[in-house]
């Protein structure tokens, strides 16, 4: 190593302005400027604080949503499944007892807690952001440093406002050059977790660069650091530039005025320095990303679409030859069958990877004009908040989908985990835009393959994978 | 926090790498606003031949005779072995209670998803690293006998087969030391109040508008 630099990384940087206490074991107490809370993970939290009669420490860094069991439709009914409403209550319950700003069920501003986020502008670039949901990481998209949590640590985080955490190492993956048409932010994560592993960041503070990140929206970025966790990564994050910048202004929770011009000026530094130093780097040619499906029960498990089942008998690692073989047969597939071959019983498009409105706009282009293929059960589009909702039916994406014989919902996690009544039945086979085609994630028994909303559109449209520059190519 | 010290008991050989949480405890069950209770539905998918929730009744259940969490030799095991990257997948801490409430106090494994890993220590249960080919012993001396006793000592940092080979493990000093006295986290926290309120004065100096409405 050619001697020691000074240049610090973005993580370095957001980690230094947080340390309220540094333990000089390689830990700190950090402090939290924003906690996101949803139902599943803070009623145990809630009654740790009540249990030992603390209070939480700053009231303004919280906000609440309901998102992962709320039904997406027949809303104005109420919630059917007892044990559902039971957590929705409880949530209503501690933050009215406790204070806390919560976007209720029936609130415009409801949806999924990583879309409504940033929509707000709660999340900010520089901050520390933290929510009890491993996809938490969606949020270092604006250059903030942003983790996932356990019920413990939601407790630990509403008494004190800060966490004890461990510095992890730094970690960049650059994606150098540009994608070719019809190759989106998802396909650009799923070939980066193809490339190092679901276990390949562990330990590491990713940071997403190169001229195809770059090139990305917010919305983009946000797909690709949402599913930094599929790497094993707790926190992804790309620099702040003009594309944060532009999409922060003007949302409801960001600075007006001269405080927003002080933000901006302190956000300007949000970026690894040209001398920092990573301990690992990773360059994927973008150029040779296509749209990619997955086959298997792990993200990693995954090929371009137009790309066979690969055989585990070519795999010469034993232990990761038996998971493939357990997933093939959980997946009910044959080594070598093309991926345009596997039939699909469901579609769905939604979740916090792929719910905001450029998804749905992706999706209703390739399916604008065309119908669901007869062999398809379900075909849902699920919006990721009520302004996603909104926007598109202004923009008459619903109509598009409903004419093409989609179903449209109201907001929420939906089937990207089915605690809500949307999932598979066993057995049923699934294109997916969520993040995890983990067994029975859908649904006990479901088979799930992650792809981006455009492919999850056409597959739906031929009942089948397709490649959807194919697709692209024959409306042109 | 139940303190954890030394253990002795038996293990379950759970031969798999990748193991998600929600596999260790699937969606339905997030459903309860309590932290115990879990432990009948750890593994759900794989331990029972049907499907069930949190209104069914575990004892109208058929459990998969060939998951190896029911095999009658490896009742009462209080040690969890398993593969790389164990835990992966969401941050629900629901895993670890499902893990800790059906009585395992320590899981071993080669490595851990860092969530789930930091969720054990919160909740009195050990996370032990041990490298790929000593967790491949201790498969290999669980498969020869099922009765095979094996020891955690956290104080001394090692795994030993009774009667057979002892492995050192690493762990972080500070997580050691409140896992072994039990530390209410949260409260020594508190105990940097001042730290953390001096920290917030900067703080709202330097970039206000963290602090705004
Ligand atoms: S959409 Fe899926 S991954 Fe995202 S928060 Fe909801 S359940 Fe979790």
């Amino acid at each position: 190593m050619a001697g020691k630099t000074s240049g610090r990384t973005l993580y370095d940087k957001l980690w230094d302005a947080h340390v309220v206490k540094d333990f000089g074991d390689g830990s700190a107490l950090i402090y939290i400027d924003r906690h996101l809370l949803h139902e599943v993970t803070s009623p145990q939290a809630f009654e740790g604080l009540r249990l030992a009669h603390r209070q939480p420490w700053r009231l303004a860094a919280n906000l609440a949503v309901p998102d992962h069991n709320v039904p997406t439709e027949g809303r104005a009914q109420g919630i059917k499944d007892p044990v559902s409403k039971a957590q929705l209550d409880a949530l209503d319950e501690n933050c009215a007892a406790f204070h806390i700003t919560k976007f209720g069920l029936m609130d415009r501003r409801q949806g999924i807690v990583h879309v409504i986020g940033p929509e707000q502008g709660a999340t900010l670039p520089g901050m520390t952001v933290v929510c009890g949901d491993s996809h938490t990481s969606t949020h270092g998209a604006f250059g903030a440093l942003a983790t996932g949590i356990g019920t413990s640590e939601v407790e630990h985080v509403l008494a004190t406002q800060t966490l004890v955490q461990k510095k992890a190492e730094n970690l960049r993956v650059t994606v150098r050059g540009h994608v070719g048409p019809g190759v989106t932010a998802k396909d650009i994560v799923l070939a980066i977790i193809g490339h190092i592993g679901t276990a390949g960041g562990t330990g590491y503070s990713i940071e997403f660069a190169g001229e195809a990140i770059r090139a990305l929206s917010m919305e983009g970025r946000m797909t690709v650091c949402n599913m930094t966790i599929e790497a094993g990564a707790r926190a992804g994050m790309v620099a702040v530039d003009d594309t944060t910048i532009n999409y922060v202004k003007g949302r409801p929770f960001a600075p007006r005025g001269a405080a927003w011009d002080a933000a901006v000026v302190a956000w300007r530094d949000l970026h690894s320095d040209a001398d920092a130093h990573f301990d690992r780097e990773v360059v994927i040619e973008a150029a040779g990303i296509e749209p990619q499906v997955t086959w298997g029960t792990s993200p990693e498990m995954v090929v371009p679409v137009g790309g066979r089942v690969p055989d585990p008998a070519e795999e010469k690692d034993a232990v990761r030859r038996n998971g493939m073989t357990r997933a093939l047969q959980y997946m009910a597939l044959k080594a070598g069958t093309p991926m345009t071959d596997i039939t699909l019983d469901k579609i769905f498009i939604g979740s916090c990877t792929n719910a905001r409105i450029e998804d749905l706009r992706a999706a209703a282009a390739v399916a604008r004009g065309h119908h669901v293929a007869a062999t398809i059960k379900q075909a849902m589009v699920v919006p990721g908040s009520g302004l996603v909702k909104e926007q598109a039916e202004k923009e008459g994406l619903d109509k598009i989908f409903l004419d093409a014989g989609f179903e449209w919902r109201e907001p929420g996690c939906s089937m990207c985990l089915g605690m809500n009544p949307d999932h598979l039945s066993p057995g049923e086979r699934c294109a997916s835009t969520s993040n995890r085609n983990f067994e029975g994630r859908q649904g006990a028994g479901g088979r799930t393959h992650l792809v981006s909303p455009a492919m999850a559109a056409a597959a739906a449209i031929a009942g089948h994978f397709v490649d959807v520059r194919q697709m692209q190519g024959e409306a042109a | 926090m139940t303190p954890f010290t030394t253990i002795t008991g038996t293990a379950v050989p759970l031969d798999r790498s990748n193991v998600d949480t929600d596999a260790i405890i699937p969606k339905q069950y997030l459903k309860s606003i309590k932290r115990t209770g879990f432990g009948p539905y750890l593994f759900d998918d794989w331990r029972y031949l049907d499907p069930g929730d949190l209104q069914t009744d575990v004892k109208t259940r058929r459990p998969n005779p060939d998951f190896v969490l029911n095999r009658p030799e490896h009742r009462g095991a209080t040690i969890l072995l398993a593969r790389q990257n164990f835990g992966c997948g969401s941050s629900r801490e629901h895993a670890v209670w499902a893990l800790a409430n059906y009585g395992f106090r320590a899981v071993i494994a080669s490595s851990y998803a860092d969530i789930f890993f930091s969720n054990s220590f919160k909740n009195g249960f050990l996370p032990v690293v041990l490298k790929a080919d000593e967790v491949e012993q201790l498969f290999q001396a669980v498969a020869a006998d099922a009765a095979q006793r094996i020891t955690v000592d956290l104080p001394a940092q090692q795994v030993r087969i009774d009667g057979g080979a002892a492995f050192h493990f690493d762990i972080d000093a500070l997580r050691k030391d409140r896992l072994v006295k039990g530390v209410d986290e949260i409260g020594e926290t508190l105990a940097h109040a001042d730290a953390i309120k001096a920290y917030e004065a900067r703080r709202r100096q330097a970039a206000p508008w963290l602090f705004a409405q």
